[in-house]
């Protein structure tokens, strides 16, 4: 594979090691920073977070000119897990505005039935909405409507974005959510690539060739 | 449709994986990468890696293998086993781990276990419960089941622990079911339903598999998210191939 260079915002999270390694599994370098010069000058740009929506934006504000770097970011974005819900306008976890890239809502998840546990942990199929996506090439087996053929994807997580117009992979638990976003040159997944296997790591390297 | 959980645990002491009966009497059962490696490619859905030692023997596991395992991963792992700060379980985390599973330390001082859910995300965080019946039929807790020279009864009701342990930020319970583990009899499905009905986060059920029914029958039964088990699968036993198979065959999605 031809090398990116490949930065990761270094947001303070605690899956930074992990996403590090599924691209080094890749054969893709990466560089752990929170500069905005370095990020700019990125042709890829990951957006990693594991924990609260609110502490995620407190410490993305705390570095001077990275939300705005961010928002103005004109090459490939993946935003993971935490990462792509900071993608979205609000969050109610904690009642914060986020970055915005992508219009709509974060929320948490409603308990539908005693068996549904929160959070929504393990190994979920995610019905490919838009196979023909650049980042969903050969992910897995399509798919259509019928989800038992769908690719599997390691969440953990107790907020979740809406679906909209676009969302790119959808998940179910209670109800439907976003798992996979994509509108111009950003995008996200709920779940954690860099944890999901071969289906996982097949998001990765599509994003690197993008 | 989430999918129930096929967790291997392995134990490990001084860089290896053991496996003993009843907590006690361990030997050798191999490799942590090979066995690592080998789950993953046989389809476990996450992996937890006891240092079954640390805990009573008053240090932490050690950080080496931990990067070197979260290097070949593409699942998710757990580590567990004498994390008693936060700064602990940082350097767990910064070494490529999913997880961090506290038990005696949370036990010693419950208000660990939301520091830890503040500093890192309750997804982050697992208690771990070992948990007997007594003769008298009550539920009890018990702590520094590493070393059975030190291992005593903690003053808690496992119902009441549970509880605790979900309202201070745990994200997932790991229970560990002390009468039946290594005698392969079955989990301890009354008790897990029991635990199953006082919390609203993940359970997994850990001790007593021996067949594969037993897995169908806690899942049924329990309504766990997850069942863990350690020697049928280091010995090859049960191949989780065979056995997500027969799950998804009786109606229990398992992802394959």
């Amino acid at each position: 594979m031809t090398q990116r260079d490949l930065v990761i915002i270094d947001s303070g999270g605690a899956n930074i090691a992990s996403v590090l390694f599924a691209f080094e599994r890749l054969g893709q370098k990466a560089v752990l920073t929170a500069d905005p010069d370095k990020i700019n000058a990125a042709s890829h740009v990951i957006l990693p977070g594991v924990g609260a929506a609110a502490d995620a934006m407190t410490k993305l504000r705390a570095q001077d000119g990275l939300i705005d770097c961010i928002r103005g970011l004109t090459q490939p974005v993946m935003g993971i897990c935490l990462g792509m819900q900071l993608l979205f306008s609000f969050s109610e976890e904690g009642d914060v505005d986020l970055l915005g890239l992508i219009d709509g809502r974060v929320s948490k998840f409603k308990q539908h039935s005693a068996d549904m546990t929160i959070p929504h942990m393990g190994w979920n199929n995610v019905v490919l909405e838009q196979p023909d996506h650049p980042l969903l090439q050969n992910v897995g087996q399509n798919v259509g409507q019928n989800p038992a053929q769908s690719p599997f994807f390691y969440f953990v997580h107790s907020y979740r974005a809406d679906m909209n117009d676009h969302t790119i992979g959808r998940c179910t638990y209670g109800d439907d959510f976003t798992a996979i976003v994509a509108r111009g040159n950003v995008a996200g997944c709920q779940f954690h690539p860099e944890r999901s296997g071969k289906a996982g790591a097949k998001i990765l390297e599509n994003f690197l060739a993008l | 449709m989430l999918t129930k959980r096929i967790i291997p645990c392995l134990d490990v002491r001084d860089g290896v994986v053991v496996k003993g009966v009843q907590f006690r009497n361990h030997r050798v059962m191999g490799d942590i990468l090979e066995l690592a490696q080998r789950y993953r490619d046989e389809g476990a859905d996450e992996l937890v890696f006891y240092d079954i030692t640390a805990s009573s023997d008053n240090r932490v596991v050690d950080k080496d293998w931990v990067r070197k395992v979260a290097k070949i991963l593409d699942i998710p792992f757990c580590v567990a086993g004498g994390i008693r700060s936060v700064d602990d379980a940082r350097r767990i985390l910064n070494d490529g781990a999913d997880k961090i599973s506290v038990n005696s330390p949370a036990l010693e001082r419950p208000a660990f276990i939301s520091e830890l859910a503040d500093a890192f995300g309750v997804q982050c965080v697992v208690v771990g419960v070992d948990t007997r019946v007594e003769d008298d039929g009550s539920l009890a807790v018990y702590q520094y089941t590493g070393d059975e020279t030190k291992t005593l009864k903690a003053k808690h009701n496992t119902l009441d622990w549970v509880r605790e342990a979900q309202r201070r930020g745990a994200g997932e319970i790991v229970l560990n079911c002390m009468n039946n583990d290594g005698v392969k009899q079955g989990y301890d499905i009354a008790q897990l339903k029991a635990v199953r009905e006082a919390i609203s986060i993940p359970l997994i059920a850990s001790g007593g598999a021996g067949d594969m029914v037993h897995f169908k029958d806690v899942f049924e039964q329990a309504h766990v998210d997850g069942a863990l088990a350690a020697s049928v699968f280091h010995s090859g036993q049960i191949p989780i191939p065979d056995l997500k198979a027969y799950l998804n065959d009786n109606n229990i999605p398992a992802r394959q």
